[in-house]
């Protein structure tokens, strides 16, 4: 794990093999999830709207992961100062920002037919909005600066501050009153637990959008590697 | 068997997976293509592999 952190060639040999495989699981899992998830029968409260949950969900805990992995490459970057960190953190933003919009647009889409409301400011989520707007701010800033090193630095205590939002919204839903129900899955009280024949599809989908995030911050990572090495290629080129 | 009759909830359903499947695409198709330009770059600046 640390030699890949600490040596791009041995990173993009590894992730060669990785990315495609990930890939392939990524595709099974989703085809699979779909099928499941469209032959469950409606729920006798939500009807046919409950099938939203099965993009709806993954895309939030997909969102909420890729943060988590964007704070871990930033606090890697900035203790160490290891360029395949930061290759790994800037690769992580886009995917980051288009999960959370995901989720955000998926569950407002759930929300109307079921709460009879496209938004509520509630702390769930209001707290995935200020996500979306922390990815578009990280995504922001690095674009502004032109130093590289001054980019990553800035942008990895932007990544690390936002971190904070995490437990956020982990916990909005029992710290305050909440339009959001709370856990249906894993922590659930017994009533509250979805019945096996939704929560069957809504991990095969969750772990479909993670091999996804998983297979394309891989594809991401190489890319990076490969600009900075254009960069120093070109710069050679320019200096003679 | 599948059931893809949403009935009263189509107008929900539906449009959640097409913006999601869009935007799935989207991602898979922009980090290939990104991935293509950067191979092709490297290629053009006279460096074939995987260096890192």
């Amino acid at each position: 794990m640390v030699s890949f952190l600490t040596n791009p060639r041995a990173f993009m040999v590894f992730s060669r093999i990785a990315a495609p495989v990930l890939g392939a699981a990524t595709a099974g899992a989703l085809l699979i999830g779909l099928w499941l998830g469209f032959a469950a029968p409606e729920d006798y409260q939500q009807g046919d709207s409950i099938r939203i949950l099965f993009i709806h969900v993954p895309a939030a805990w997909v969102a909420m992961f890729s943060y988590l992995c964007l704070g871990v490459a930033s606090l890697l970057s900035l203790v160490f100062r290891h360029a395949l960190a930061d290759a790994a953190a800037r690769a992580c933003a886009p995917l980051g920002a288009a999960f959370t919009a995901l989720a955000l647009v998926t569950g407002s889409f759930w929300g109307r037919p079921t709460w009879g409301t496209w938004w509520e400011w509630d702390g769930r989520m209001t707290s995935v909005l200020i996500l979306l707007l922390l990815w578009i701010a990280y995504i922001a800033l690095r674009s502004a600066i032109d130093d590289e090193a001054r980019a990553a630095r800035a942008g990895a205590i932007l990544a690390l501050v936002g971190l904070v939002n995490l437990p956020v919204i982990h916990f909005s839903v029992y710290w305050w009153n909440s339009l959001h129900q709370g856990s249906s899955t894993f922590r659930a009280e017994a009533g509250d637990r979805l019945p096996d024949v939704y929560l069957t599809p809504l991990l095969l989908m969750s772990l479909a959008y993670m091999g996804l995030f998983g297979a394309l911050w891989l594809v991401r990572i190489r890319t990076e590697v490969r600009r900075r090495r254009i960069r120093v290629l070109t710069l050679r080129a320019a200096e003679g | 068997m599948l059931d893809l009759d949403a009935g009263t909830y189509a107008a929900f359903v539906w449009p959640a997976f097409a913006i999601s499947a869009g935007v799935l695409i989207w991602m898979v198709a922009d980090s290939l293509a990104s991935a293509a330009r950067a191979r092709a770059e490297l290629k053009r600046l006279g460096e074939e592999g995987d260096a890192g």
